[in-house]
């Protein structure tokens, strides 16, 4: 852990916002395709059958 | 045209809602600041222009959606659409209409507004000329924020989310004219940015306005 | 071979199920070497202390929030001249990574802002503009949410965004106009670009490949999102008026 000094605070917190705000989005992303991705299959799989 | 025109104007003022309820809503506004920021002269002297414009502003938002809704809900729209005025046209002057029974209260309502608000007393000329040239850009604007929204049950929320960054020149532009014409200082810069907004959007706006009803109406 | 034809939709899906594994990886990587680089290897600055760790995540994520809307706009062209579905969906799974992109930016300059200016907020020109280029997405995104018919919705979106992309530059400059009017001289600039030493550049301009490298995969995999929603749409709608005759035989 690098000395950050009196701006310790400013430095991390806006890496932990910016990190999270990633991973919401990405994990937003693969949430909603995981999910649209077994529907499709599901209807492709009832077509088939 | 003259007569599309005509009917608008004769509908909103049937309506009673036209030359009304917006300068009703400007003097509201106009009235609510002293009391949300406080009776000093000097203050709202200062604040005068800003508030000005952004209750016109807002006043002129306050009409937009009913500008295609009610065409649009009783078919009016439709028929417009096959005539042979071109859509771009039946926009624009749904956009004269709207500046008639808004944009042009507004203007003329502003100087008496101002006594209000204490605005300094050599702002009123500049005050009314840069509504004047501003208000025209927000109704045609306004136009196709409607035609976007029209086809949405509900659109009014939407239409405002999306004319309001819209508006962020005209607005820039305008209040920093009065702004300067309040202080003395020289209006003219602003003035023909203003102008020129203006002139572009009326220039422009009806091409996007009539692309986008008519998809709409497909 | 032409670059047209992953307009078409399988086309587009099979060349990004390739892509995608590859540009998570290095999007991961780059990211992490640059900003484990930046945060742990990099000197302090002797005017702004370690505040100077935040230009990696600052600078990126402001570069990406333009660059979003641009290819924004570039997809909305390509959607109103060829038609393509792929584009269309392409600029729609777009604008929530711009979002994104435009809250960081956002949020890390006003992080950084508290200790270097003592202010989290200014209405200096460049804040100013992003938070109006945020105002654009918020609206961009609400339009096609509104919307039903996708079609209608990629033809109004994309119209909204051409219009939104001249008054964003309008209010570009406006916004410039008008802060000089009111204080001038303003010197909160965020514009270090020439005087970063080389330090700092090196790691910058990894961090700046790892969020170029993730926006692609993000847009890619968003779109292919998309284009799978389009087409179970499709095929629901295809069963249901395959069942529907039978049911009325046997009535």
């Amino acid at each position: 852990m690098p000395d950050l000094g009196k701006y310790a605070d400013a430095v991390l917190s806006a890496y932990a916002v910016s990190i999270l705000l990633l991973v919401a989005i990405v994990g937003l992303s693969v949430w909603r395709g995981r999910r649209v991705r077994a529907a499709l299959r599901d209807v492709e799989a009832q077509q088939d059958g | 045209m003259r007569a599309l025109l005509i009917r608008d104007l004769r509908l909103a003022l049937r309506a009673g809602g036209g030359f009304g309820l917006g300068l009703a809503f400007f003097l509201i506004v106009v009235v609510l600041v002293p009391f949300s920021v406080g009776p000093q002269a000097a203050l709202l002297t200062r604040i005068a222009p800003g508030v000005l414009w952004l209750g016109a502003l807002l006043a002129c938002l306050l009409s937009l959606d009913r500008m295609l809704a009610v065409d649009w809900e009783d078919g009016a729209l439709d028929l417009l659409a096959t005539s042979p005025l071109p859509l771009e046209g039946v926009l624009a002057v749904k956009a004269v209409a709207h500046w008639i029974t808004t944009g042009l209260p507004l203007v003329v309502a502003a100087p008496a507004l101002g006594v209000l608000l204490n605005l300094a007393p050599g702002g009123y000329g500049v005050l009314v000329l840069s509504l004047a040239l501003g208000t025209p850009a927000l109704s045609m604007i306004g136009a196709f924020g409607a035609a976007l929204t029209v086809g949405i049950k509900r659109g009014g929320l939407l239409l405002s989310l999306l004319v309001l960054p819209l508006y962020v020149p005209t607005l820039i532009f305008g209040a920093e004219a009065a702004r300067r014409g309040a202080e003395g200082l020289d209006p003219s810069t602003p003035l023909l940015f203003l102008a020129g907004i203006t002139a572009g959007v009326l220039a422009c706006m009806p091409f996007a306005a009539g692309a986008v009803l008519r998809v709409n109406l497909r | 071979m032409s670059l047209w034809e992953y307009a078409n939709p399988v086309k587009f899906l099979g060349l990004s199920e390739r892509l995608l594994p590859w540009l998570w990886a290095l999007a991961a990587v780059c990211l992490l070497v640059g900003l484990t680089w930046g945060f742990f290897l990099t000197p302090d600055d002797f005017r702004q202390g370690s505040t100077v760790k935040i230009i990696y995540l600052h600078v990126p994520s402001a570069l990406m929030a333009i660059n979003a809307w641009f290819m924004m706009l570039v997809a909305s062209l390509i959607w109103i001249v060829r038609r393509h579905h792929v584009s269309a969906l392409a600029a729609r799974a777009a604008a929530p990574v711009g979002i994104v992109m435009t809250l960081i930016a956002l949020l890390t300059g006003a992080i950084w802002g508290q200790p270097m200016w003592g202010t989290y907020w200014a209405w200096d020109p460049r804040l100013t503009s992003f938070l109006i280029l945020f105002l654009f997405y918020l609206g961009y995104v609400a339009l096609w949410e509104a919307i039903e018919d996708p079609d209608t919705a990629a033809d109004l979106t994309s119209i909204l965004c051409l219009v939104g992309s001249v008054f964003a530059v309008l209010s570009r400059y406006a916004v410039n106009f008008w802060n000089q009017g009111l204080h001038q001289g303003a010197s909160l600039s965020l514009d270090k670009e020439e005087n970063v030493a080389d330090v700092f550049y090196f790691p910058l301009l990894v961090c700046i490949a790892g969020f170029v490298l993730l926006f692609l995969a993000l847009v890619l995999y968003r779109t292919g999102t998309e284009i799978r929603v389009r087409r179970t749409a499709a095929l629901r709608a295809r069963a249901a008026r395959i069942v529907a005759p039978e049911g009325g035989l046997d009535a």
